[in-house]
């Protein structure tokens, strides 16, 4: 077993993480920049490191920076979260090749998944439905606007090596086609370092749906159930579920065959993410793309299965069977996940600062992974995620109860949150029917 | 002569005015960016930018002065 590991990244991730590493014995290394010196997860480390200034580029980003706080405490192993390095095929290549292990997926899985052309063109090889779109990079206005007639409108216009939804537009016609694509492909520069831009035929009134897989250490690849994630403002999540309301047995059975195959054509090993769109009344889906990583929600799988996908994750690096039987994996009751940011609760828009006051709520199937706590502040250096709220219960009305209790229970002062966001979430007829979609919170919040 | 200023912590990723420029209504003045999102600071009323309080890379402060148009 792993004796070691160095957790290269921040706030509530590195704090998940490090849970898991003390109840398995495993020694845990934090980074750390100059705007996070007080939070938990450095404190909760078997041993931390200051890593450098809080911009991420010169701290969490900084891989040699990161590898040399591995050296020096003499760390086995690099955890790296979500964000930041995770998906980084070359700074998991440097690790390997500073004889630690990277607890992590075979960097040309990485690699194959990063770039979402070749994604999706492999998917559609390996038999994995794909949406209509491009099968190479759309370089400039005039190409973007012969394939959006190509695939058809409305479409998606998104950097190929990007993520999280940033840059990413619709566009009903060609010109807002043409404001897409030039927005993508600043972003796409800017925060991807590749201008490539990928356009798909846009799902309206879809429903984001995703797989969890895990590959375990002798090569079988296993689908862990489904989340539904299609509580979204600015095309990112806000809140998920499992199991996916919308979907049906037999799409679920679907939708699991087709993200073992995806995990399958990259030889995956470790947990993964395959992402879906979902026509719920055509009963039919398309690989969207993968998340070659931990997810933010993971802890809403955990739930309903009992499995801890952290420790699946250790166990599988060190080259170990997993903890559970393959063969019996029932997921049981409902499980949500509210992603509690510092953000006004209205227009969504950032409000770091520092947290007065801090009580997270308690309870029955209640489950809080908070990246603060009071006296911290909160930077405008990263993302807003200040804690992850999750609930269980033995059926989606009791989950949905126990969430508006524990909504109601989080008190946060300092920052403004959207904690009201997801009280009115829950209270929402369409909501709580489990028929909703990603056009959701635009309906609750109209401009 | 109206004062624009921060609406929240945040860095300031571009100037896009610069001082003796006439702007418009609904003009962008600088971008900021916080929490990985980038926040235009728009004119709210046209005028010239007599005063420019702020530089790509500083930190700034709810409340603090970025531009003064009049």
């Amino acid at each position: 077993m792993l004796d070691s590991v160095l957790v290269a990244n921040r706030g509530e991730i590195a704090r998940r993480v490090i849970r898991t590493t003390r109840q398995m014995g495993i020694r845990a290394v934090a980074v750390y920049s100059d705007a996070d010196a007080d939070l938990p997860y450095v404190r909760e480390a078997d041993e931390a490191v200051h890593i450098g200034p809080a911009p991420p580029a010169h701290s969490y980003l900084d891989a040699p920076a990161i590898l040399d706080a591995a050296g020096k405490t003499g760390a086995a192993a690099v955890h790296p979260g979500y964000g930041f390095l995770a998906e980084n095929a070359d700074f998991a290549r440097q690790v390997v090749a500073a004889g630690l292990i990277w607890v992590g997926p075979d960097p040309a899985a990485i690699e194959q998944m990063g770039d979402k052309i070749r994604a999706r063109n492999l998917m559609e090889r390996a038999g994995v439905p794909v949406s209509p779109g491009s099968r190479e990079p759309v370089w400039d206005v005039t190409a973007a606007l012969a394939e959006a007639d190509r695939v058809g409108y409305p479409v998606m216009v998104k950097a190929a090596a990007g993520g999280g939804g940033i840059g990413m537009g619709v566009a009903q016609d060609q010109a807002g086609l043409r404001a897409a694509f030039e927005t993508a492909r600043s972003r796409a520069e800017r925060f991807f370092g590749s201008p490539e831009i990928l356009i798909e035929r846009y799902v309206e009134r879809a429903h984001h749906v995703e797989v969890q897989i895990l590959g375990l250490a002798d090569g079988r690849v296993l689908a862990l159930g489904e989340r539904d994630c299609s509580v979204q403002r600015r095309h990112q999540k806000v809140a998920e579920e499992s199991p996916a309301p919308g979907v049906s047995a037999e799409l679920r059975q679907r939708m699991l065959a087709a993200a073992v195959l995806a995990g399958q054509a990259v030889g995956y090993r470790g947990a993964g993410t395959v992402e879906c769109l979902v026509d719920a009344d055509a009963g039919s889906f398309v690989f969207l793309e993968m998340n070659t990583r931990l997810q933010v929600e993971h802890p809403v799988t955990e739930l309903v299965t009992g499995i801890d996908l952290v420790e699946q994750q250790f166990l599988i690096a060190a080259g170990e069977p997993p903890s559970f039987d393959t063969a019996a994996v029932r997921p049981s009751g409902h499980a949500l996940e509210l992603r509690v940011y510092a953000e006004d609760p209205i227009r969504f828009l950032p409000r770091p600062g520092t947290i007065t006051e801090w009580e997270e709520p308690t309870g029955e199937g209640v489950r809080v992974d908070a990246g603060y706590q009071a006296g911290n502040t909160v930077t405008p250096f990263y993302d807003p995620l200040l804690a992850k709220l999750c609930v269980h219960g033995a059926d989606r009305d009791q989950a949905l109860a126990r969430a508006r209790q524990a909504v109601a229970a989080f008190r946060i002062a300092g920052p403004k949150t959207n904690l009201p966001f997801h009280a009115d979430l829950l209270a929402s007829t369409e909501f709580a029917s489990g028929s909703y979609d990603t056009s959701l919170v635009s309906k609750l919040r109209p401009t | 002569m109206a004062e624009v200023r921060a609406e929240m912590v945040a860095n300031v990723w571009k100037v896009v005015a610069a001082e003796g420029d006439h702007v418009d209504d609904g003009d962008t003045l600088v971008i900021l960016e916080s929490m990985k999102m980038e926040i235009p600071v728009l004119a709210e009323g046209p005028g010239v930018v007599t005063k420019m309080h702020v530089a790509e890379g500083d930190v700034i402060q709810e409340g603090d002065l970025i531009a003064i148009i009049s």
